[in-house]
């Protein structure tokens, strides 16, 4: 059998999903999560007398600490794989790969286990974030002084 | 109508990465990286800026936000210092998600049991 027959049986037996009722559905779900995140940005301005710029430090923490604090329950891994893009484009889906890692990795122990593999699935938005903010900062200095 | 704006920025956003996930055989670890770097680039662009201020929470809650923050850390950075402002002002503003993450995660993960 050649690459190519071999290419074709595989693109055959891959599972066909339904793609618009999953962009539709992260699109609802992304929603729901942007909603959510304002709806705590305006109750921490009003009831809490804060800034936009610190009740959106607070609004981060707290979206953070929920989805870190499902994964642990054990119930986000069914949502996020129903949600898809919709639980993993937000910040909920960065605290859910690591809190996930932590987990996957604690009976290794806490050095090569937890300490090595904490960011394996974070570790490319924190490495290409910093290097393209870094890379546009610089820019951002010649281009607008 | 703040909120209406948040829905429909963070679901559009989310909606783009899903067609991506679907339609390509990039890995959300690709399309999450991708998002980053698109945020930081808006940032540069000076956009972001003007998404935020028009979806509010549903701008900032996406992951694009955290290349923005960083961006924003490192241009201010060089404002305040000069070039090791580039340096130690890149995590400044980005600190928030990765330390929140870091330490909720190892708090959890003492507390609870892992699953098989």
């Amino acid at each position: 059998m050649n690459t190519d027959e071999y290419k074709k049986i595989v693109d055959r037996l891959t599972p066909k999903e339904n793609k618009s009722k999953n962009a539709l559905l992260a699109f609802f779900i992304g929603g729901l999560v942007g909603v959510f995140a304002e709806g705590i940005v305006s109750i921490l301005i009003h009831c809490f007398a804060l800034s936009r710029t610190e009740a959106y430090l607070w609004t981060c923490l707290i979206v953070i600490l929920i989805s870190c604090f499902f994964t642990a329950l054990g119930f986000f891994d069914n949502w996020v794989t129903k949600a898809k893009a919709g639980l993993i484009l937000p910040t909920t889906g960065f605290a859910h790969s690591v809190t996930s890692a932590a987990f996957d990795y604690k009976r290794d122990g806490f050095i090569t286990g937890i300490g090595a593999n904490v960011f394996k699935l974070a570790g490319s938005v924190i490495l290409y974030g910093i290097l393209s903010a870094f890379f546009f900062a610089i820019l951002g200095v010649i281009f607008y002084g | 109508m703040n909120f209406l704006s948040a829905f429909l920025f963070a679901g559009g956003a989310c909606f783009f990465a899903q067609l991506i996930l679907d339609n390509t055989k990039l890995t959300p670890g690709h399309v999450t990286s991708i998002f980053t770097i698109l945020g930081a680039f808006l940032g540069f662009l000076g956009l972001y800026d003007k998404f935020i201020a028009f979806a509010g929470g549903g701008a900032t809650t996406i992951i694009s936000n955290f290349g923005y923050v960083l961006y924003k850390g490192a241009y201010l950075g060089f404002q305040e210092q000069g070039i090791i402002g580039l340096f130690a002002g890149l995590l400044t503003k980005g600190s928030c998600a990765i330390v929140g993450a870091v330490v909720f995660s190892f708090i959890f993960v003492l507390i609870f049991k892992p699953r098989d």
